[in-house]
């Protein structure tokens, strides 16, 4: 009996317990019963999860202790930012800067709702204030600027905030001297903000520019899934790329491109791994290697980046106190 | 110039054409009858519909005309405004896209780098350039060109009419994000002026990676988006036939970008586009590119690069608390 079943089993036993019981005492309110009352299963929810790829169920807190790879099938499940975080930066060194950057609504963008609303309601069921969230941290002792894109904010979209903070950060890398470390998880452009989130692709690249001109390491990891403006402008300008297994990236949307070239298009295109015998990426990375990966390309490139403060190959961070997390 | 029977007209122009008829017609009797009156008031009766159509233009008449099979393409405006054309090809490692054109033009005796996107006018010509999408080979024979600009300190001005960039299998394995991409890093790093001018469809990504500029012009009833309104509408209305709501939305016209600060100057067509009168629109079109052009090269060029770099770093609204 596999754990399906077996989950299946006891909800199917607890369900005619219960229906046993209503039984005994007759009706509830007044009505007979004939189904039996849905259990609620949120701790069970939580307990649990089914595989987005095998569809096995797995324990939760072996799923996030093996960093939210399946370990039946390999699939890497999507992260939220503060779990990446947590799992790339050492405890306690992430520092977030630009958290008060908020979405505007330049446009009064309106479709079926209002843009404004959707940014409330993103805000709401991400926890998060944007769609990137950006900052320094340690990776094993090295300091890094680091941004992180938010999926669950209206599909990591970019727009006038997300521009701005990577440009921020970027610019600020610039000036401590650190190498800059992109994690992209987006649907592409903010289409709410108009013109103005287009615009955001050539910002992004031009502040690239200017560390590329200041000779600094620039990393762009790819993530499920990257499309859009955002791999067309900062995620493809990485001196190293690399992405994780099986994550889809490209340009054009799967259907889009079908629906242009009216043929079916193999089953791998766009994947992680397409991309690398393709020649457009570094390396594909799974999870569980990927803080040492990072570590060692930074330490690798290091005879650019000049750390302040205690030098002694140690974090910038390093004597600072752990911080709480806001 | 093309009179007006020439042109095919857009559904919103049909008022127009009726009236035409009528007073065509009537112009024949009254030639007989000597009944001019009738033949007078009609014509104040069109010039009136005339310009109630043309000065009221909703966002998604103005894709229209900015799609018109008729309007001038870059290699028109080339021809138009430079009495030489010198026209380079090749990405120097695969091929050659046809969908962008680029070379060497001269104006007032000073040599510039000319760089669009090209549409055809028929299938067979939309066969060779793809509709004005380009591919990454596109995007990778602009980026030479940038270069070769760079070097022989030529100013670019690139002409901007594509639907975006194409969405194929080969552009995807050939990695057209990335060609896109190192376009706008490298346009943002050039130190020579750069000139953008939308002409007609201003698409997305596709776009922009010539459009990273010093001053971006707009023709007056060109549209410049992040999206196509259609695209737009599919996934926000689900239902691409609300494209006119989300062309309205997205704040796609020249007079709506120039209020949102994203480009420098529209450029005026004649009355219902610049395919009534191609010349016309390219006299108007060579003034503002000397015009920008005098202002930009009294900068030293690290000033024009910072000029460009300051001008994309203001971009975007955002509160900052």
């Amino acid at each position: 009996m596999g754990l399906k079943d077996f989950f299946k089993n006891r909800q199917l036993k607890k369900a005619e317990k219960l229906q046993g019981k209503i039984a005994l005492n007759g009706s509830v309110n007044g009505h007979d019963i004939k189904t039996p009352p849905p259990i609620c299963d949120d701790v069970l929810c939580s307990l649990w999860t089914k595989c987005q790829s095998c569809k096995e169920l797995l324990y939760t807190s072996d799923l996030k202790k093996n960093l939210s790879v399946c370990k039946n099938c390999g699939y890497h499940h999507r992260l939220t930012s503060q779990e990446r975080i947590d799992q790339l930066v050492d405890y306690g060194s992430f520092i977030e800067i630009d958290e008060n950057v908020l979405p505007d609504d330049p446009l009064n963008f309106v479709d079926l709702k209002p843009y404004k609303d959707r940014l409330k309601e993103a805000a709401k069921s991400s926890g998060v204030k944007e769609a990137i969230i950006t900052g320094y941290g340690n990776i094993n002792n090295s300091p890094v600027a680091l941004g992180v894109m938010e999926f669950q904010y209206i599909g990591g979209s970019m727009g006038s905030v997300v521009g701005e903070k990577i440009t921020r950060l970027v610019e600020s890398a610039i000036l401590k001297r650190l190498p800059v470390i992109l994690i992209s998880s987006s649907g592409g452009a903010r289409m709410h903000e108009g013109i103005l989130s287009l615009m955001q692709m050539a910002k992004t690249s031009s502040a690239l520019k200017s560390l590329h001109e200041a000779k600094l390491l620039y990393i762009s990891l790819l993530t499920e899934p990257t499309f859009g403006g955002v791999t067309a402008s900062f995620a493809m300008l990485g001196d190293i790329i690399m992405a994780e297994p099986q994550a889809r990236i490209g340009f054009a949307g799967r259907r889009v491109i079908e629906e242009t070239i009216r043929q079916k298009l193999p089953k791998d295109f766009q994947t992680a791994e397409y991309l690398l015998e393709n020649g457009q990426i570094d390396m594909v990375v799974p999870r569980t290697s990927l803080k040492n990966t990072i570590c060692d390309l930074v330490r690798l490139h290091k005879q650019n980046h000049k750390p302040i403060g205690s030098n002694n190959g140690k974090g910038i961070f390093h004597e600072m106190p752990i911080l709480a997390r806001i | 110039m093309k009179t007006e029977q020439d042109v095919i007209p857009l559904d919103f122009e049909k008022p127009l054409i009726a009236l035409a008829k009528q007073i065509a017609e009537l112009e024949e009797k009254a030639l007989n009858n000597g009944n001019k009156k009738i033949v007078n008031d009609l014509k104040n009766q069109y010039e009136k519909v005339k310009s109630q159509i043309y000065k009221n233009l909703s966002p998604i008449e103005k894709v229209k005309i900015a799609r018109h099979v008729q309007r001038p393409y870059a290699l028109d405006y080339i021809q138009l405004i430079s009495p030489i054309w010198i026209e380079l090809h090749g990405d120097r490692t695969g091929k050659d896209d046809s969908a962008m054109v680029g070379g060497l033009i001269e104006i007032d005796g000073q040599t510039l780098m000319a760089i669009g996107t090209q549409k055809g006018r028929n299938i067979k010509e939309n066969q060779k350039r793809n509709f004005g999408m380009p591919s990454p080979e596109g995007y990778r024979k602009a980026l030479r060109l940038f270069y070769h600009a760079e070097k022989f300190n030529m100013p670019v001005i690139t002409f901007i009419d594509t639907p975006g960039a194409y969405p194929g299998l080969e552009a995807e394995a050939h990695n057209q994000s990335q060609a896109i991409a190192m376009n706008l890093r490298e346009l943002a790093g050039l130190t020579v002026p750069v000139i953008a001018v939308v002409t007609g469809e201003g698409g997305s990504g596709g776009a922009l990676a010539v459009g990273v500029a010093n001053r971006v012009l707009m023709l007056e009833n060109s549209v410049y988006s992040v999206i196509s309104p259609e695209g737009c509408a599919a996934i926000l209305w689900r239902t691409r036939d609300k494209a006119k709501e989300a062309a309205e939305a997205l704040k796609i016209t020249a007079q709506d970008l120039l209020r949102l600060g994203v480009i420098d100057e529209i450029i005026p067509e004649v009355e219902g586009g610049a395919h009534y009168n191609p010349s016309l629109t390219s006299q108007c079109l060579i003034a503002a590119i000397k015009k920008h052009l005098s202002e930009l090269q009294k900068l030293t060029p690290s000033e024009v690069k910072n000029d460009r770099q300051d001008k994309i770093r203001k971009m975007g609204a955002f509160i900052s608390v």
